[in-house]
């Protein structure tokens, strides 16, 4: 499973980030996985929260921000955030849009002593 | 405050995220790591012969983390906004192997599927018919099966045993294009591992995406794998000589992929038909074609 490749790249990022700002250690994180990311939100916590020990991550609360898609119209301008993986505007149903959120995975914030 | 990573500017030009565009109208916005005193971005292979003009932001940069260090006030700041994409470095070296192509002129092409689909097999067709040179970087958990069944067509291949990882990432794809001799090539397939989750994620340098999904695998495969048919450009259908034996909508499964990806280009292939094997070739070459 790919998430341990992502725990693995969100670690590194953090362990720069600690030695950026000359912390000891990070005491919360803050990620937003957009639903069509392709990371499953459950095996990406575990996977934390298995790997962040003796890293600069033990310890750390994993707090895990769910995005749903949102897209914007490019013919009428309304954003919509989608319930089904379906994208097209449901006000003019136009297929002419662009995504806005949802589909990619973000490191949001660190806490850090 | 910069909202990226809490160091106190006052220039407008200090930017974190920057984004690049390639001729393919496709743009790629990273964030770089912060290394205060390098002005390349680190890489394993050595080169470091195109860049992108980022000294002066790199200055910047410097001088960004010169006033967050030497300020005792936001040290004290216990949270800090960051704000970086959690593959950025895949993304970057993404961005680098796509470079690396295009200094070639050569088209780089993802190959994607569940294991078994047909993407070896189609390697192995295209090989007597496509006008264009192609080579291929292959991937695959253990053995090198399917670069010898591509040499053994004379198809210049490389292969890149994963080991446990189920997916491409863009740092194996550099090792790979450094043991192809891409310079010769006009095309260039990665054919990624068979798995129809994790390489979506993971964006390799190619310059298109090509997902196989075939009738034995069932009717349901595009709208339970949503991410990675939203990646791609092409659709192939494969094994379509198989449709007798099973229960498949064809126009169904293409009408839920155009939900995901509207705009996508779809083929029905069977192997054993030169005529829809010449389909995907011709779509290969319109894309080589819109390039020069
Ligand atoms: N009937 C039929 N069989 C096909 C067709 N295309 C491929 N196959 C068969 O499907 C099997 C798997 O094909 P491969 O080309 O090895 O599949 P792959 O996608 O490269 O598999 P991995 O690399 O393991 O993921 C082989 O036995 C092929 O002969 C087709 O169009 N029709
Ligand atoms: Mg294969
Ligand atoms: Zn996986
Ligand atoms: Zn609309
Ligand atoms: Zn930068
Ligand atoms: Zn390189
Ligand atoms: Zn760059
Ligand atoms: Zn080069």
């Amino acid at each position: 499973m790919h998430e341990y490749s992502i725990v693995q790249a969100l670690l590194t990022q953090c362990e720069d980030i600690a030695k950026e700002n000359e912390a000891e250690s990070v005491t919360k994180i803050i990620v937003k996985i957009g639903k069509m990311s392709g990371v499953e939100p459950h095996l990406l916590e575990i996977a934390f929260n298995t790997f962040k020990e003796k890293t600069v991550c033990d310890g750390a609360d994993f707090v895990l921000n769910i995005q749903p898609l949102v897209i914007e119209c490019k013919g009428c301008g309304v954003q919509t955030t989608l319930e089904k993986i379906y994208y097209k505007c449901p006000a003019c149903e136009s297929l002419d849009v662009k995504v806005i959120d949802g589909e990619d995975m973000f490191l949001m914030s660190l806490e850090m002593e | 405050m910069c909202k990226d990573c809490g160091c106190s500017i006052t220039t407008n030009n200090h930017q974190h995220g920057h984004t690049h565009v390639d001729e393919f109208g496709r743009e790629f916005t990273h964030v770089h790591d912060h290394e205060h005193d390098t002005l390349e971005h680190p890489h394993e292979g050595g080169h470091h012969h195109h860049h992108h003009g980022e000294d002066e932001h790199s200055h910047t940069h410097q001088a960004a983390h010169e006033t967050l260090h030497h300020n005792p006030q936001l040290n004290d700041s216990k949270t800090i906004a960051v704000i970086k994409k959690i593959l950025d470095k895949n993304d970057h070296e993404a961005h680098h192997n796509r470079e690396h192509f295009n200094e070639h002129g050569v088209l780089a092409i993802n190959l994607m599927s569940s294991p078994g689909s047909g993407k070896t097999t189609l390697l192995e067709k295209m090989a007597g018919l496509a006008p264009f040179k192609f080579g291929v970087i292959e991937g695959d958990l253990e053995t090198s099966r399917d670069a010898d069944r591509l040499i053994a067509k004379g198809i210049s291949a490389v292969q890149i045993q994963t080991g446990s990882a189920c997916h491409l990432d863009a740092f194996m794809v550099h090792k790979g294009l450094s043991d192809l001799a891409i310079a010769d090539l006009d095309v260039c397939f990665i054919e990624n591992v068979g798995n129809l989750v994790c390489p979506a994620s993971y964006d390799v340098g190619s310059h298109l995406n090509i997902v196989l999904v075939s009738i034995p695998e069932g009717e349901d495969k595009i709208a339970k794998y949503p991410v990675m048919f939203r990646c791609a450009d092409l659709i192939l259908i494969t094994k379509t000589d198989l449709l007798p034996y099973f229960q498949y909508d064809i126009e169904c499964e293409k009408a839920e992929a155009r939900k995901i990806k509207p705009n996508v280009d779809i083929l029905e292939v069977n192997i054993n038909d030169e005529a829809s094997i010449k389909q995907v070739i011709e779509w290969i070459e319109f894309k080589r074609k819109m390039r020069n």
